[in-house]
């Protein structure tokens, strides 16, 4: 036995004993702004300063992007977990240890709540409704502890503004807290609220598959696989119990609910039933096993060469489609990082319209449709900066494109059934294939 | 003063935040402009008598607080609002409140009655809500006042409430630790709750407070894992990462038997020298016991239960599982986390860089797991770099021989990326890839001198040290074997610039000087040529790369060696001089310094290490996965150590319950969690309901075969858990059901497989037993429509009672029957609704061949019969449900007006099909309301168990109300004692079922009666010989009384004078058949088949006294 090995024994002995933790719980969240600006700050216990937050400005500073923050940061007395989306920057300190995804997660489940209650995510956004904000957050996290998170929940406890609600709250002096105290947390149901009424009852579900891809210069796929969601709008009144069942439901590898799918049905029989949540929500997200093949809907031919003598290169890409089911790719934009070196790019597009921003040196051309009997191309020449060498890398081309219609991993949804109401509710299923992060090297 | 700076930024902030303003309002607007002091307004605002004035002013402090600004001038003007009547007034005064009351403590005193008040109101949010606030404020004086308030809220009728007192009592320790006794109390109380709402929140409080009394865990410990599903997302992370610390004290290591054979062998195989303390120990243990070793049914428990939450969409709860695999899991299962924990990757990159870290420290202890995932890990380049980085060391400790090559050529393309960083990360990959793996070791080095030389100096200047100082480590391994590469970056001297680069290729060139004899002096004297120009880095390796040459050559460049000391003497920079001087002194022998002269080669020219490059991840999982000490690879404050494994196991009995409901049910007491809270539970129970209404025309007996086919096995699925379930808790009792699940199973199997190859043959065995499933299903449909018992059931139900009772001529017609159901489930959605009413209007476009026959059974159905009845007409039917007894729970005089009678309604119970359904019809004879009816403190006996029927709130004089409990009896007649209590009075009562309702119908086939009757010879065989009275000897009476006797179903039989019946008991799914043969003069003989002997024994005399009536 190692040294170190039997120092961790005699710990263990004491470790089950100490562990008194007395500043736990200590929970504070700060929003900043792009600029650095900490526009919003709650706290939950005692009141953190905020000159906590130059831990975090000190690292934004020292990463190059937003996103190369470290989302974890400790300093002397605390630790600022942070997440970055729509360019605001949300972050938690704590002051002891806690696992660092469930701050993370919880933190996500914030943003993901103001821009349900919303529409938007935005410093505007969230400085227009403070008094919402802090609401939400109040009810959202007792004592560092989550307490609602569900926006089915929250919505009855504080309803969201509204055009017409802002006038008449304006005019009336009546509030966005409902008067009514919620049920919804101690029904049996925790998702969804109470005393839903509609009078249109409809369902609708979008199956929407993702390809993430990386294909080598030559065209091969290095890997691709499909990520697949199915999102849901159920508007339906009362306590309706569905059941969605599919074709071939063994196509789906590795799954994920939302917590109204019953596990067990789907374990036995691979049927998901479920009492929805009102409104939108993500009824599953899944993962095609790897096994099938992975259709590739489109290619693109590449000829990026920067020649070693002049300070001139050669760019053309041409977008075809290959895999495509017999359906129109569409929206398809092809970005690319170009390296430093290049200063400027001009080209003709067949098709579409192209930008290249000297500055951040990304290419972007918006080709919209592919017309398979004219495949769009881009063509034309780079000039490089003069005297440095050529860049020894080409540029990875980043493509985005849409099909409608199709379930690139040929999953079909069985049928829909209802349970529970006695209505007869307006059903649709819409698939939809993207591009994922479909990347192309050259 | 304070209120003036603020009016500026005020103004500022409030028409940015586009709210209302204040001058919209028509009433206030003039107060205001004239004012100038915005506290005052606010003020002002605050003792108005206008909610909306007090809402405006409530509103603008709360966005002051949000940015950050003082606001407790305004103490006094808000808390007088505390009692105000408007809810949002007073929730915006509660975040005011407690922000500020620890600043102004006296104050805020005078909120304290208005939460001691709100703590007794009838609304349970509100109590809630109270002592949030109240619990929120940190005041020490009110400690007393919290600590009472918890208490109290901890005996809440409420679970919502009691969960907010477990979210109270960290609040209240971490104000005045000196409760900790009190409040362990109070935790204790709440852990034994058996709510899910309550769970997770008082594990949190459990964390904070007393994480060291593990002993509280023990008698819940299995009620957690039963529960955990069904607890909220943040609830199961906290009590799956205390059930991991609670494993590790609790169960022993699942790997310490492997671990003497594979531990060794996959050491050999790798190479590795790592080896944490857990194996040693694990391995030492081992040794001296060699007791072959078996998890601990609880411990599998855990782990079994924990699984299926890898599915769940919270990031955190999939960590908190993968974290409770990887440290408590044999080996071999937690293969099963890697999906999971790659599945996490497609979400936020905050997300991404914990669950990589994870996985990085996880793929060196278990590669295996994660290298069918080794794409997943390929990076793009629009990761971020942090990302890039963490993958790029996860695919680094994921190489090995097999795929080192795809994974060169991976990185290859990295190498060219334009972020440095990155390209820095990856040459040191490759380092670490040619170290472990010793096939790749020149593979690599050539192509990293490849590219050393390909590079141009100014574009790459980044990565160039990077790349030269893992050359020169990998290099150290075996320098002579690499001279030619050592030479080949000799000659790059003359390019490179970047300083790091240089000094790097000359430290290496006068390290090995004796492998490039001839080539080191040369680059000495270049460099001397040019030294004055140099870096100090370089200058200093250069004086370095000289002293070496004049110990290993001095003829060749003595002279140039003194050159190089004395430019250095007269260096600016003082570390030079003095490092020249030193040398000087060492090297070149003078008068004064001879004693360290002969050890002057020994101390240049030492053998060095070659160096490690190991994984910075390497050893991190002595640290808690997924914990932020984990992450920072540092202790965090408040981070409590994973224990190790205990070498012996602890008393394993601890987390025995006395009320030994725990120890043997415990799958059926999740089934009865689940009921409390009968989301998941009625899963299983409405499997059936779906699927009898999926039935649509189209799909004709392929539908029905299919979803018959699903149903049985999902029922299969029930059998299995249960046997599961009896592995695990083999207590004696169990055991023969074991032995008959055993035996049922592979006939049911067989039976599914019959009925799959032969579709629907009339009358044969396989449709009698489809059509049990049908009548399974429509049961169970009922159950979850739980109308309260009059009037429903699918016409298909009708067929089977119908099929099953007139044998061989009804076939055509329940085949007929059939084809007439689908057209009232054709409504897609609407399906249940027809099930509800079209029922007793018969569909008219289809033509119907015996409608009488059809509402025969129908009536039979709906006045709650669920057995068959050879008779066809309706009036003798009916009598027999006039047979259905009531019983007394509760007199009208001793319940003091209040009477309870029950009757065995001889339903399924929705939920739980293992229990007997008790109606229980209350009738309030009083003049007064009864409120709050409930069942409380269920004493049941061992493995038995009550569900309870939901708290009838309120029941009006002469108002009789009607209630369904289940009661699972365990096969048994034993009484279960419970309390039903009033809002005033508690009565106790008690439930003993006749042996006859301890059993559900079973159809089958005579046939399947008979091969079963074969099966329960002997001692499972009572017979008893008895006269029947002259009014019991027709077909319709015999059959009347043995029904009303006993929940049978009939079997058809051939013979004229026997008749047949089986049912299963309910608890164990025991078949109990009976036979009655008839013989001349009245006499008869009754038999009875079934492997519950008692029970056996029991309904012979119950039949037979029926017989006699």
């Amino acid at each position: 036995m190692t040294q170190k090995s039997r120092d961790r024994l005699c710990e263990h002995e004491t470790s089950v004993l100490i562990a008194q933790r007395n500043h736990l719980a200590e929970f504070s969240l700060f929003l900043i702004n792009a600029a650095g600006d900490i526009f919003l700050e709650k706290h939950w216990k005692s009141v953190v300063s905020r000159s906590v937050c130059d831990y975090f400005f000190e690292a934004q500073e020292r990463a190059s992007e937003a996103e190369n923050v470290p989302p974890v940061i400790p300093t002397p007395h605390h630790y600022l977990l942070s997440v970055y989306r729509h360019k605001i920057f949300f972050v938690a300190v704590i002051q002891s240890e806690v696992p660092p995804l469930f701050v993370i997660e919880f933190l996500h489940r914030v943003v993901d709540t103001f821009q349900d209650y919303f529409g938007v995510c935005s410093e505007v956004i969230i400085k227009d409704n403070v008094v919402v904000v802090y609401e939400v957050l109040e009810e959202m996290l007792d004592n560092g502890f989550p307490l609602a998170t569900e926006s089915n929940i929250l919505k009855e406890l504080i309803k969201p503004p509204t055009i017409l609600r802002t006038v008449v709250n304006t005019i009336t002096g009546s509030t966005n807290v409902g008067d009514q105290l919620p049920t919804g947390q101690l029904s049996v149901v925790p998702w969804r609220r109470t005393g839903v009424k509609y009078t249109n009852n409809e369902a609708y579900f979008d199956v929407i598959e993702e390809i993430d891809a990386i294909i080598d210069k030559s065209g091969s796929t290095i890997t691709a696989e499909i990520q697949g969601v199915i999102d849901a709008c159920v508007k339906l009144t009362g306590m309706p119990d569905l059941t969605l069942s599919f074709m071939n439901p063994r196509l789906l590898d590795d799954v994920s609910f939302h917590p109204c799918v019953r596990f067990k049905r789907w374990e036995s029989e691979r049927i998901l039933s479920f009492i929805p949540p009102d409104g939108n929500f993500r009824l599953l997200s899944y993962h095609v096993s790897a096994q099938n093949l992975v259709a590739i809907p489109v290619y693109v031919k590449h000829n990026i060469s920067f020649r070693d003598s002049s300070s001139l290169g050669r760019f053309e890409i041409t977008v075809g489609p290959k895999q495509t089911m017999g359906k129109t790719v569409e929206g398809v934009m092809v970005t690319s990082q170009m390296p430093k070196s290049v200063l400027n790019m001009t080209l003709t597009p067949s098709q579409g319209t192209h930008v290249f921003d000297p500055v951040t040196k990304l290419l972007s051309w918006d080709v919209g449709k592919i017309n398979p009997q004219k495949l769009p191309s881009l063509k034309g020449s780079v000039s490089l900066q003069a005297g440095t060498s050529k860049p020894d890398e080409n540029p990875t081309i980043n493509l985005q494109f849409k099909i409608q219609q199709l379930a690139i991993s040929g999953l079909k949804v069985n049928r829909l059934d209802m349970y529970g109401e006695k209505y007869k509710p307006f059903k649709g299923i819409k698939y939809m294939t993207k591009a994922g992060k479909f990347q192309v090297r050259t | 003063m304070a209120a003036s700076p603020a009016y500026g930024e005020e103004k500022g902030g409030s028409s940015s935040l586009g709210e209302p303003e204040y001058g919209h309002d028509p009433a206030s607007g003039g107060i205001f402009s004239s004012d100038y002091k915005r506290h005052d307004d606010l003020k002002e605002m605050l003792d108005s008598n206008k909610d909306s004035l007090k809402l405006e002013a409530m509103k603008r402090i709360v966005a002051m607080i949000a940015r950050g600004k003082n606001a407790s001038d305004l103490f006094p003007a808000v808390v007088k609002n505390v009692a105000c009547k408007n809810i949002e007034v007073k929730k915006l005064v509660y975040v005011y409140l407690v922000r500020y009351a620890e600043e102004q403590q006296d104050l805020a005193l005078l909120s304290i009655s208005t939460f001691q008040r709100g703590l007794k109101d009838p609304n349970q949010l509100i109590r809630a809500s109270a002592l949030r606030v109240l619990s929120s404020i940190r005041v020490p004086i009110i400690v007393p006042i919290m600590m009472l308030a918890i208490k109290e809220a901890a005996s809440d009728m409420s679970p919502y409430v009691r969960k907010t007192a477990a979210h109270a009592i960290p609040k209240l320790y971490s104000l005045d630790s000196d409760q900790k006794d009190q409040l362990i109390e109070v935790i204790e109380k709440l852990l034994a709750d058996k709510t899910t709402l309550v769970a997770g929140s008082v594990v949190m409080a459990f964390e904070e407070v007393c994480p060291e009394r593990i002993d509280l865990i023990h008698k819940n410990y299995r009620k957690l894992c039963n529960l955990l599903i069904d607890v909220e997302e943040w609830g199961q992370v906290v009590i799956i990462n205390m059930l991991t610390r609670y494993a590790r004290t609790q169960f022993l290591s699942p790997n310490q038997n492997e671990s003497l054979l594979e531990e060794n062998a996959e050491k050999a195989f790798y190479g590795s020298e790592e080896e944490d303390a857990k194996d040693a120990k694990a391995e030492a243990a081992s040794l001296a016991k060699r007791k072959p070793y078996v998890m601990d049914p609880d411990h599998r428990l855990l782990l079994r239960n924990t699984k299926p939450l890898l599915q769940s969409r919270n990031a955190a709860v999939v960590m908190a599982v993968a974290q409770l695999y990887f440290h408590l899991a044999p080996k071999a299962e937690v293969g099963v986390i890697a999906k999971a924990l790659v599945r996490l990757l497609r979400s936020h990159s905050e997300v991404q860089y914990v669950v990589l870290q994870n996985v990085a420290t996880m793929s060196i202890k278990r590669r295996g797991m994660f290298e069918p995932y080794l794409k997943s890990f390929y990076i793009r380049s629009t990761d971020p770099t942090q990302i890039k980085i963490l993958k790029l060391e996860v695919l680094t400790n994921l190489a090995n021989e097999t795929n080192i090559s795809t994974i060169l050529r991976e990185f290859q393309t990295y190498i060219r990326s334009m972020d440095k960083d990155f390209v820095a990360a990856t040459i040191q990959a490759i380092g670490r890839c040619a170290t472990n793996i010793g096939k790749v070791r020149d593979t690599c080095l050539n192509g990293l001198v490849q590219l050393l030389s390909n590079r141009d100096d100014l574009a790459k200047a980044g990565s160039l040290p990077t790349e030269l100082v893992v050359i020169k480590k990998l290099l150290q391994m075996q320098p002579a074997q690499h001279s030619e590469i050592i030479k080949h970056m000799a000659k790059l001297t003359d390019n490179i610039q970047v300083p790091m680069a240089r000094a790097s290729i000359l430290w290496l060139i006068g390290e090995y000087c004796e492998h490039v004899p001839k080539i080191a002096p040369d680059v000495l004297r270049k460099m001397a040529k040019s030294f004055t120009n140099e870096e100090d880095i370089v200058k200093l390796q250069v004086i370095n790369l000289a002293a070496k040459l004049y110990l290993t050559n001095s003829k060749q460049s003595k002279l140039l060696t003194q050159y190089v000391l004395n430019l250095a003497k007269y260096d600016q920079n003082y570390d030079i001089r003095d490092r020249a001087r030193f040398i000087r002194q060492l090297i070149v022998p003078t008068e004064k310094s001879g004693a360290l002269n002969k050890y002057a080669k020994k101390l240049f020219l030492a053998q060095k290490p070659a160096p490690v490059l190991e994984s910075s991840f390497k050893d991190r999982d002595h640290f808690q996965l997924g914990s932020l000490s984990h992450l920072l690879n540092a202790k965090a404050v408040g981070y409590q150590e994973l224990p190790d494994w205990p070498d012996e196991a602890p008393d394993p009995s601890v987390r025995n319950v006395e009320v030994p409901e725990w120890t043997k049910c415990t799958i059926r007491e999740k089934r009865k969690e689940k009921v409390e809270k009968p989301f998941y539970s009625d899963s299983e129970g409405e499997s059936g309901a779906t699927e009898s209404a999926d039935s649509e025309p189209e799909s004709g007996s392929e539908e029905s075969g299919s979803s018959s086919s699903s149903g049985s096995s999902s029922s299969g699925s029930e059998e299995e858990e249960e046997e599961e379930e009896e592995e695990e808790h083999s207590e004696e009792q169990s055991e023969d059901k074991e032995e008959e699940e055993e035996e049922k199973r592979p006939k049911r199997k067989e039976k599914e497989g019959s009925r799959k190859a032969a579709p629907r043959s009339v009358g044969s065995p396989s449709e009698e037993e489809e059509e049990e499933e049908g009548a399974k299903k429509s049961k169970k449909k009922k159950a979850l429509q739980g109308r309260k018992g009059r009037a429903e059931t699918s016409s298909e139900e009708a067929s089977t009672s119908e099929s099953s009772s007139s044998g061989s001529d009804s076939g055509s017609e329940a085949e007929t029957k059939r084809r007439k159901a689908p057209p009232s489930s054709k409504a897609g959605p609407k399906e249940i609704s027809l099930l509800d009413l079209d029922d007793f209007t018969p569909p008219p476009p289809q033509p119907i061949p015996s409608s009488s026959i059809v509402s025969t059974s129908l009536v039979t159905d709906l006045e709650g019969l669920t057995l068959t009845d050879t008779s066809l007409t309706p009036t003798l039917l009916s009598p027999a449900f006039g047979t259905v007894k009531t019983y007394e729970l509760l007199h009208r005089m001793a319940g003091e007006g209040l009477a309870v009678e029950y009757c065995f309604s001889r339903r399924p119970f929705p939920g739980d099909p293992h229990m007997v359904a008790v109606q229980i019809q209350i009738s309030n004879n009083t003049d007064a309301e009864v409120k709050n009816l409930r069942v409380s403190e269920p004493k049941p006996l061992s493995g038995m168990r009550i569900q309870e029927f939901p708290e009838i709130e309120s029941l009006a004089p002469g108002d009789t109300a009607s209630v369904v409990m289940g009661i699972d009896f365990c096969d048994s007649t034993q009484a279960a004692n419970f309390q039903l209590c009033t809002h005033t009075r508690h009565f106790y009562v008690s439930i003993q079922p006749p042996v006859g309702e301890l059993m559900a119908p079973v159809f089958m086939s005579e046939n399947e009666f008979k091969k079963e009757q074969g099966k329960l010879t002997g001692m499972s065989e009572i017979t008893e010989k008895l006269t029947l009275p002259e009014k019991c000897r027709s077909d319709h009476a015999i059959v009347q009384q043995v029904t009303s006797a006993a929940n049978v179903g009939r079997v058809p039989c051939g013979a004229s004078n026997e008749y047949r019946f089986a049912a299963k008991t309910v608890t164990s799914g025991s078949l109990v058949l009976i036979t009655l043969e008839r013989r001349e003069g009245g006499l008869a003989q009754l038999t009875i088949n079934s492997e519950k002997m008692v029970i056996g024994t029991m309904l012979v005399k119950d039949i037979s006294q029926a017989l006699a009536q």
